[in-house]
């Protein structure tokens, strides 16, 4: 993509660059014990926890492993998985 | 019209023809009595903008950085340590690419604490993407203003403008200037229309993040912008000329170099010296000429080769050192240059205000017409405050 003059962009890229990519652990959630307490969701700080009731996922294509959401969880219901298949 | 005033109140009285919408300064020797008289101006009600008043040279720079980046024309001032301390910003005024225009009363940097003239503060940021532009007397200051903007804001360049006075020599220096009527300076500088700007109805980020797979590439065209901004500094000369009857601007001033074997380059007042020199050394026969760089960013290589084609031997007289290296602009001639064998040498003089007689300037002609070297050459040390043996050794390199 051609540098736009100054290199000004325009709002939006943060949906077009896929940050998953840096990630080296990922979160697994386990739906064992989930309260529902939105933790996780008010956490993260990419914003990309989401889900309704006792059932919430990271979008993985932002999610940078940073493992706030597992740290934040009362009920020990997210658990911190290496990356395994990185090319 | 044309009036007797002091350098600095000539360059305010251009600035307000020039319309600036904000002006944001702090005040520091021999800036002084510009941004006093611009603050004159808009307390009359003579200049319609907003002056911000500011507690640092930091934040003048931001302010102007703010303000420009919304779209509307800037003014700042400065000179020595408060350059420096805009530094940071200045790096962002030129990549953001916002035409501020800013006056430098160069002044030499502390310490030791010296108010007095050379150009080490504006030659430290030589690398920042900005224009510079440097006056060789007072009309010259006033006018290279007016072209500052038409420049900078020109949408080919969109790059912040220096218009460099020497302190004190030009700041406090009292000559008749001509400042031209309000609709004069209208017809030649059309109001600013950015390329991009700050706008709450359609937001952009200026200045964001870039990886390195991009960097390298935005530097690349950031330098071809400031490097293709020379033929833009040419234009806006020749229309002033066409307008105003004065050139005022351009990328160099050549004197008597049509048939030169040696030829002196310096920037600034110096060069009023140097051409002095010159006609007495013609008047004696010799084939002496001079060049001043006006525009010294961007570096005009391709002018300046051209019109060193057919000499010897070229000495550089500058008011600026690289510490631990030498001669900056020598520096930059001899690249110019490269592959010739015109030999250039490069005299590291008057700094901190020490005065450049005309018997000074002979010297090193002659020095340099007979073929010694010279490589950042300190000019005119006293033994008394070096000592013999420092002495001893300096003048050994003569």
């Amino acid at each position: 993509m051609a540098i736009p003059h100054a290199g000004v962009v325009k709002p939006g890229t943060s949906r077009n660059t896929k940050t998953g990519s840096w990630r080296v652990q990922r979160p697994v959630f386990l739906h064992q014990e989930c309260i529902g307490c939105r933790q996780c969701e008010y956490i993260c700080p990419e914003g990309c926890v989401f889900g309704e009731g006792k059932h919430f996922e990271a979008d993985l294509d932002y999610c940078k492993g940073c493992g706030l959401c597992a740290a934040v969880c009362p009920k020990q219901d997210i658990e911190m998985k290496p990356e395994e298949n990185k090319a | 019209m044309k009036r007797v005033l002091e350098g600095s109140q000539g360059v305010s009285e251009m600035v307000t023809r020039c319309r600036p919408q904000v002006v944001s300064a702090y005040p520091i020797t021999p800036q002084t009595h510009i941004v006093e008289f611009l603050s004159q101006k808009v307390a009359n009600g003579e200049l319609q903008a907003q002056f911000v008043n500011v507690e640092s040279e930091f934040s003048a720079a931001s302010v102007v950085l703010g303000a420009s980046a919304t779209g509307v024309r800037t003014y700042t001032a400065t000179s020595s340590q408060g350059l420096l301390l805009m530094n940071e910003v200045v790096y962002n005024l030129a990549g953001l690419r916002l035409p501020v225009v800013m006056t430098v009363a160069n002044r030499a940097i502390s310490p030791p604490l010296s108010i007095w003239n050379d150009w080490q503060d504006s030659i430290s940021v030589r690398d920042a993407g900005w224009l510079q532009l440097y006056a060789e007397d007072n009309q010259e200051a006033a006018d290279m203003h007016l072209q500052a903007y038409r420049i900078g804001e020109d949408q080919r360049v969109a790059l912040p403008v220096m218009v460099c006075m020497d302190g004190f020599i030009l700041t406090h220096a009292f000559e008749p200037i001509d400042i031209p009527e309000q609709e004069q300076a209208d017809a030649y500088l059309p109001p600013y229309d950015p390329l991009v700007k700050l706008d709450p109805a359609a937001p952009l980020t200026m200045g964001a993040f870039m990886e390195p797979d991009k960097y390298l590439e935005a530097r690349y065209l950031f330098h071809q912008a400031l490097a293709g901004a020379a033929p833009v500094v040419e234009e806006a000369a020749r229309s002033f000329g066409d307008m105003f009857g004065r050139y005022s601007g351009g990328l160099l001033d050549l004197y008597r170099m049509d048939d030169a074997e040696v030829a002196m380059i310096t920037m600034g007042t110096l060069s009023s010296t140097v051409k002095g020199v010159v006609d007495e050394l013609r008047a004696q026969g010799q084939r002496a000429g001079a060049i001043r760089i006006r525009c010294y960013r961007p570096f005009p290589k391709s002018q300046l080769a051209s019109a060193l084609s057919r000499v010897a031997k070229v000495a550089v007289l500058e008011k600026a050192l690289s510490v631990g290296v030498g001669s900056i602009v020598a520096g930059e001639v001899h690249s110019t240059l490269y592959g010739t064998p015109i030999q250039v040498n490069g005299y590291i003089v008057g700094l901190g205000g020490r005065d450049i007689p005309p018997a000074t300037v002979r010297t090193l002609y002659e020095h340099t017409a007979q073929g010694r070297p010279a490589d950042g050459l300190f000019v005119d040390l006293k033994a008394e405050h070096i000592g013999d043996e420092n002495y001893q050794a300096w003048r050994a390199l003569w």
